[in-house]
């Protein structure tokens, strides 16, 4: 027995972060800028902020649709400030349900053309929430193995058996559906875009596969909305499947400009979510302001055609300069409006990352365990509002960036 | 249809083979991590690999109790039934 003024010697909690900890000051240790540890000081626009002082090039943002500055939709975020004050402080169930949170559900409603909308405080939660609650002890999740961490925790939070497949592989995704014990509950999980290498999923295909085993599909569409699709409802509606997918999941904080996920669907029972699904529940509900700026970004995104084609100009221009500039890209054709650049190692994209903030622009920097097959990207994301001659001057500071660091031949 | 534990024993052992890079010795105690140094990725390819050769799904939640090679062979001959 342990005396009372005597201390037992304790493990170490943190000791399983040493690898890692090692890692991150190995890094450090050769000079280069803290690849995560960026301050913008001011921002200008939704392509422009001051970074160290210095004006920098916004590539590394979820911004696709250039809302954030949009006259309209701040004056909806102040107006319900004034109206409404800075934050419910409850649940949605409880005293958290305001209108303009009802109205924000029903521009969801409007945008997909869906019956249902549920909106959670952020993405993240929004999969947490109806992956886990939907599928549980006895049913099969059949996902694919690049999926957002989102995905996986909301797995690994249910209780249902998980069976991943290999990326984007439709004869990989059947075998598991095909060996499903008969009866048993299946969903199906997928992305329409994969934000690591920026490549889109084959869903006409897969959801095919899916609805013939009899699964119910849950499709994140988080990178596409706004942008992909004819009224930017995303890759399923791109390829005509749209009516096929049981859950859409998406997220305010990319294409909407503020931060909030969602889940739209047309099942009959969808409402009963609100009542069984925990990350909904016991949680606080967006700010008044948040659902504001939301609810009229949306409702704009629905008329935003010319955006969505300037913003694919962008991304083609961006993929064919990068390319023709001598770089490994993410996929052989441009898919999305992330553009991928492939680097040798971590230590040399960490320097290339540092050479590109000095010429003036920011993009993301992503290793292992976030990419797959451990590889270090830099990761560009372009908005509707890069102009034209933006999109040359990143390419110029690319091959710049890339002579000096002897990344380009 | 049932087979018998050397039979699964010796198709696994083959499947084991093009991961098995520094040529391990495979006995059941063989672990898959710590002896035979299996990345994720590696993990998933070899999992591929065992349910195709045996027409099973082992789920994630299944291969978290699996450590070494014996528990393997214990769990594909249960879910063969």
């Amino acid at each position: 027995m342990i005396s009372e003024n005597q201390t037992a010697e304790h493990a170490d909690l943190f000791s399983k972060f040493d690898p890692l900890i090692k890692m991150r000051s190995d890094l450090l240790s050769t000079g280069v800028t803290d690849p995560f540890g960026l301050v913008m000081e001011r921002v200008i626009s939704p392509t422009v902020a001051m970074c160290n002082g210095r004006e920098t090039i916004l590539l590394g943002t979820y911004n696709y649709m250039g809302m954030t500055f949009d006259p309209d939709v701040i004056a909806a975020g102040k107006q319900a400030l004034d109206d409404f004050g800075s934050g419910t402080t409850g649940s949605r169930v409880l005293n958290g349900t305001y209108s303009p949170h009802k109205a924000v559900e029903q521009a969801l409603c409007d945008f997909y053309d869906m019956k249902h909308a549920m909106v959670f405080s952020t993405g993240y939660q929004a999969n947490l929430g109806i992956i886990s609650t939907i599928a549980g002890k006895g049913d099969y999740i059949v996902l694919d193995i690049d999926s957002h961490a989102s995905i996986w925790d909301g797995c690994k939070m249910g209780d249902a058996e998980v069976v991943p497949f290999k990326h984007n592989d439709i004869e990989a995704m059947e075998k598991r559906l095909r060996r499903i014990p008969e009866g048993a509950g299946k969903l199906v999980v997928l992305e329409g875009v994969y934000s690591m290498l920026g490549d889109i999923a084959p869903l006409k295909e897969m959801i095919a596969v899916a609805k013939k085993y009899g699964a119910m599909v849950l499709v994140d569409e988080a990178h596409s909305m706004g942008f992909i699709g004819p009224n930017g409802r995303g890759v399923a509606e791109e390829q005509g499947v749209l009516d096929d997918v049981d859950f859409v999941i998406g997220t305010f904080s990319k294409s909407v400009g503020t931060v909030g996920g969602f889940c739209v669907s047309n099942h009959p029972k969808f409402e009963v979510m609100r009542l069984v699904c925990r990350p909904y529940v016991f949680t606080a509900s967006l700010p008044p302001s948040v659902v504001a700026t939301a609810c009229t970004s949306i409702r704009k995104l629905m008329d935003a055609g010319e955006k969505r084609a300037h913003l694919w100009e962008n991304s083609k221009t961006l993929h064919k300069g990068l390319t023709d500039a001598g770089f490994q890209l993410g996929t052989t054709e441009p898919q999305s409006a992330i553009i991928s650049v492939i680097m040798p190692d971590l230590e040399r994209g960490a320097a290339m990352w540092e050479a590109l903030l000095h010429e003036g622009l920011y993009v993301n920097l992503a290793r292992p365990p976030a990419t797959p097959a451990n590889m270090t990207l830099l990761r560009c994301s372009l908005c509707a509002e890069h102009s034209a001659e933006q999109v040359q001057q990143i390419i110029g500071m690319f091959t710049r960036a890339g002579e000096a660091v002897n990344i380009l031949g | 249809m049932t087979m018998d534990r050397q039979d699964v024993s010796a198709r696994i052992i083959a499947l084991i083979e093009p991961f098995n890079k520094k040529e391990v010795a495979i006995t059941d105690a063989t672990r898959f991590t710590d002896d035979l140094e299996f990345d994720s990725l590696t993990v998933m390819d070899f999992v591929a690999a065992i349910e195709d050769e045996f027409d099973i799904i082992i789920s994630m939640n299944q291969q978290a109790e699996i450590e070494n090679f014996g528990q393997l062979v214990d769990a594909v001959m249960k879910l063969q039934g």
